[in-house]
């Protein structure tokens, strides 16, 4: 396959034996590898614990042979991908296989590729699948929580399900816009031809979906109770469950850390002549902030996720107080990764939303520094917030003030990303598309979650909402409607871009419209119940709180109706009826809307020079404040 | 702008349009929140502490309430009179920003957190931690007399020693009315959390932590006492009725306990801040 360099262009010979294209380095191998890789550790895990090979298949709980297994496992699947053939093939001191570059066609999306452009869609569609599997778990919680007792699931499934919902949303989601747009776009916006390390673009996708399939797995071994904080001691205690959590997300921190790197590396180094730092697209900027708390966040959650695993494996008791440990070690921790890990969240939602106003509002970027400063403040305070989240454990609580003003603080750079957002639309000429109809969305959605927080960085008034439906409530709010919104944002206004084809424009709009009610109607009433005293990840309440707990299930089933209108408008207008897409149907001035679609496997023919930032939209005004002429 | 479609007819003052709306929504709906919705604010009076969250929660409404119209009546506005006509390729104006209105965002907002945080630390230090867990040693502790009482938890009950009723422990939580309850929140196994809703109060009980919180109730009730920090598979169930009643009650209420779990108090260990049991292990 990879013998001559003119493979890439010549078409595969007619009436090739299945067999002969089954073998190679592929998604077949790579599962096949996986499951191999899988019992080997298993079967090694049983040997170091000291039980004999026959116990395999009993109930008898082996943390060491689940986590080896999962290793193996992930270890397999990369090599049956081909991830080790570059390095391999060097080490060998033979010429490296650049098969990775030279295949064409369909194939591409259904292993290793190094295109940025592939990987781009490749995550979309892996990620799309992962949020669909998370948002079924949310209409499972919703249905058991019709009732004030539990009916439809006992309480250890009904933990799970919280658990894998949420570890689900904020594990995959992370990478829910850098995934797809940041790695097909930034290189095009930046000018570049590919990522500054591609083999390692494509190992944060496999790595990312290996993830997601461990996680999944956690039903076969009873689930864990935790959520997605995994707090210990409860952690230690857990079922072997929890052993697919800890593997889950460390795979998804190194997968983050990689693709952090990556886009840091790419650009720092591999920008365009004349495009310098202060013409980067925002939608650039807002992936380079996100990136450098990718980076440093990241690794702090690997370590932790270690920690938890030596206690649940060889008993250290790091976190068990009765062997010398500290509880508050985990929380810390966890929470010093977690909260820069919500700002991973919203800062790329900042950043498309910005991206997008200049088109539709045909108006430049309206206070370009003051949104980058935001950007880059958020990112830099998110590292000193992180004990507002312990606000009532005991922790450390002279320091309450201090986290309250850091806590607040914040609010004064995203305040920056909402004064551009209002300078942007001020005397505009906008166009409510349906990716500007997300993004206003955003703006409502991200301010009631913020106004919120105020109410939670409050430490008095923390002792009511902390641990409650509000504390769910509010970063709902910030979370799914900060990413989600402009994630579709982003899908509805680059997918004609990716494919070449749109969707069809009435169903887009009854998914925005349905989704933009449903999810008002589902989280604004979870505020009151949270004021109202109802905890955070019980299927138990109060029945006097019954009747709202029912709207918001109703008002969650219509908000999960919404994404199948999505699911439907996908497949009806991207497969079956293929709604051809204009070149440049938003008549954006940004480079990826300047290349030919589908982009080129090189993206530039020649690589262009900067001599502004892309927001170069509107009339100019005159020397007496009023515009020239009308616009072009 | 409108000039370019329209010659002849004048562009509204936007600014001081939107402005003037802006002001006289807010001027309308700030008294309304704090008068009306401010006293029906959760958690209602069961304690000083509570009531103390009430005042909290309405001042903090009060100033989000013209923040959320600021951006909400901006968005209405913009999207009805800053659209593009329909088929229309219309730029705006080429404005990229006006340092006036961005310095004053800036300080207004700084401003507006700072005297924020400043009043959520004076409100914490006045009131001793307002109702929450404020670790081993709390910087700030009441004057006067107070009534000790551990909180105990464990999957997936509470259970309360009161040290200066011999260390008796009880199933149940009865305070005594208009009196400054210390509690002390501890845990014998995973990390819980102590709330009891109807009196402001919440701590985390964290194994070999003795976590303090103070609350002193104003009425005699009966209040809803939960675990809020997910303890395992039965937390949704960890809840019980505790009691505020008066201190004759109270007295009467202690001696029975101490009564009825006589031979039980005997075999307990002594009373301690933290109690430490061995680590639980799956496999033994």
């Amino acid at each position: 396959m990879s013998t001559t360099a003119a493979a890439a262009s010549t078409p595969q010979p007619i009436g090739r034996p299945l067999w002969r294209k089954l073998i190679g380095f592929n998604l077949l191998t790579a599962v096949i590898l996986g499951v191999g890789g899988y019992y080997l550790g298993w079967f090694i895990g049983h040997q170091i614990s000291g039980k004999s090979f026959e116990f395999q298949t009993a109930t008898d709980e082996n943390d060491v042979a689940l986590l080896l297994a999962y290793f193996f496992g992930v270890v397999g699947f990369l090599i049956g991908l081909g991830f080790a053939n570059y390095p391999v093939s060097r080490l060998l001191g033979k010429p490296a296989s650049l098969r990775e570059k030279e295949e064409q066609g369909i194939g591409r999306y259904f292993g290793l590729c190094t295109d940025h452009k592939v990987v781009g869609i490749q995550y979309l569609v892996g990620i799309g699948l992962f949020f669909f599997i998370g948002g079924l778990n949310a209409m499972l919680i919703r249905t058991e929580l019709l009732h004030p007792v539990p009916t439809f699931v006992g309480p250890n499934q009904y933990l799970s399900l919280v658990g894998m919902h949420g570890t689900m949303m904020m594990g995959m989601m992370t990478s829910g816009i850098l995934g797809p747009f940041a790695n097909y776009f930034v290189p095009i916006m930046i000018g570049a031809r590919r990522m500054a390390f591609p083999r390692i673009e494509a190992l944060t996708f496999w790595l990312l979906m290996a993830a997601g399939f461990i996680l999944v797995s956690t039903i076969f071994f009873g689930g864990f109770p935790t959520g997605w904080t995994g707090y210990e001691p409860l952690n230690d205690q857990a079922v072997m469950g929890m052993d697919s959590y800890i593997c889950f997300f460390a795979l998804v921190g190194l997968s983050m850390c990689l693709l952090g790197l990556n886009m840091m590396a790419t650009i720092i180094t591999m920008r365009a002549p004349g495009l310098t730092w202060s013409r980067l697209p925002i939608f650039v900027w807002s992936v380079f902030a996100t990136s450098v708390l990718m980076v440093l966040a990241a690794p702090m959650l690997i370590a932790t996720l270690l920690m938890a695993a030596l206690d649940r494996t060889i008993s250290t008791s790091f976190f068990v107080a009765g062997g010398g440990g500290s509880s508050y070690l985990f929380e810390n921790l966890f929470w010093f990764f977690g909260h820069p890990e919500v700002y991973i969240l919203a800062l790329p939602g900042f950043g498309i939303v910005l991206e997008l106003l200049p088109v539709f509002t045909r108006k430049p970027l309206w206070g370009y520094r003051l949104a980058v400063s935001g950007m880059l403040g958020v990112s830099l305070l998110s590292f000193f917030v992180w004990q507002h989240h312990l606000f009532v454990s005991g922790i450390n609580a002279d320091l309450r003030p201090f986290y309250m003003l850091s806590t607040e603080i914040i609010s004064v750079p995203t305040g920056f990303i909402f004064l551009c957002f209002m300078g942007t639309m001020w005397k505009s000429r906008t166009s409510f598309t349906v990716p500007m109809l997300f993004c206003v969305a955003w703006a409502f959605n991200f301010l009631l979650g913020g106004l919120s927080g105020v109410f939670l960085s409050d430490s008095p008034s923390d002792t009511d909402t902390h641990g409650s439906f509000f504390v769910m409530a509010h970063f709902h709010y910030t979370i799914m409607g900060g990413l989600i919104f402009t994630f579709f944002a982003g899908i509805y206004y680059w997918v004609p871009k990716m494919t070449g084809l749109r969707f069809n424009e009435r169903l887009s709009k009854i998914h925005f419209w349905s989704m933009f009610v449903a999810f008002n109607s589902t989280f604004l009433p979870l505020f009151v119940l949270g004021m109202e005293g109802m905890p955070r990840r019980v299927s138990t309440y109060s029945p006097s709180l019954q009747a709202l707990n029912v709207w918001v299930s109703i008002s969650a089933f219509v908000l999960g109706l919404s994404m199948l209108v999505f699911l439907v408008n996908a497949v009806y207008s991207l497969i079956f009826v293929r709604l051809r897409a204009e070149s440049n149907p938003w008549r954006s001035k940004s480079l990826e809307w300047q290349v030919p679609t589908p982009v080129p496997v090189n993206n530039f023919e020649q690589i262009p020079v900067f001599d502004s930032d892309p927001y170069d939209y509107g009339t100019p005004l005159t020397v007496g404040g009023a515009p020239a002429t009308a616009g072009a | 702008m409108a000039a370019e479609t329209h010659p002849g007819t004048p562009e509204p003052n936007h600014a001081r349009r939107f402005t003037a709306l802006w002001v006289i929504s807010s001027l309308i709906a700030t008294p309304l929140v704090i008068f009306l919705l401010g006293p029906s604010l959760p958690p209602g009076n069961g304690s000083e502490q509570a009531s103390g969250h009430v005042t909290d929660n309405t001042v903090l409404l009060a100033m989000a309430t013209p923040v959320l119209l600021l951006v909400v009546i901006y968005l209405i506005y913009a999207s009805i009179f800053f659209r593009q006509p329909k088929g229309g390729v219309l730029e705006g104006p080429a404005v990229r920003g006006d340092s006036r209105v961005q310095t004053a965002w800036v300080v207004i907002t700084s401003v507006l957190v700072l005297s924020l945080a400043a009043y959520g630390t004076v409100r914490l230090l006045a009131d001793n931690g307002a109702g929450s867990g404020s670790g081993p040693k709390p910087l700030t502790v009441p004057k006067g007399p107070k009534l000790p009482v551990q909180v105990i938890a464990q999957q997936w009950a509470f259970t309360y020693r009161y040290p200066t009723y011999g260390g008796v422990e009880t199933t149940h939580l009865e305070l005594p009315d208009n009196e400054m309850v210390e509690l002390h929140v501890t845990s014998i196994d995973v990390i819980h959390s102590f709330w009891a809703y109807k009196l402001g109060v919440k701590a985390d009980a964290n194994p070999g932590v003795d976590n303090i919180a103070f609350v002193k109730p104003t009425h005699e009730q009966s209040f809803e006492v939960r675990c809020s920090e997910l303890c395992g598979i039965w937390h949704g169930y960890m809840f019980d009725k505790g009691h505020v009643v008066s201190p004759a009650a109270f007295e009467t209420w202690i001696h029975e306990q101490q009564t009825k779990f006589a031979p039980a108090t005997k075999v307990l260990p002594p009373y301690s801040k933290t109690y430490s049991p061995e680590p639980t292990r799956r496999a033994e």
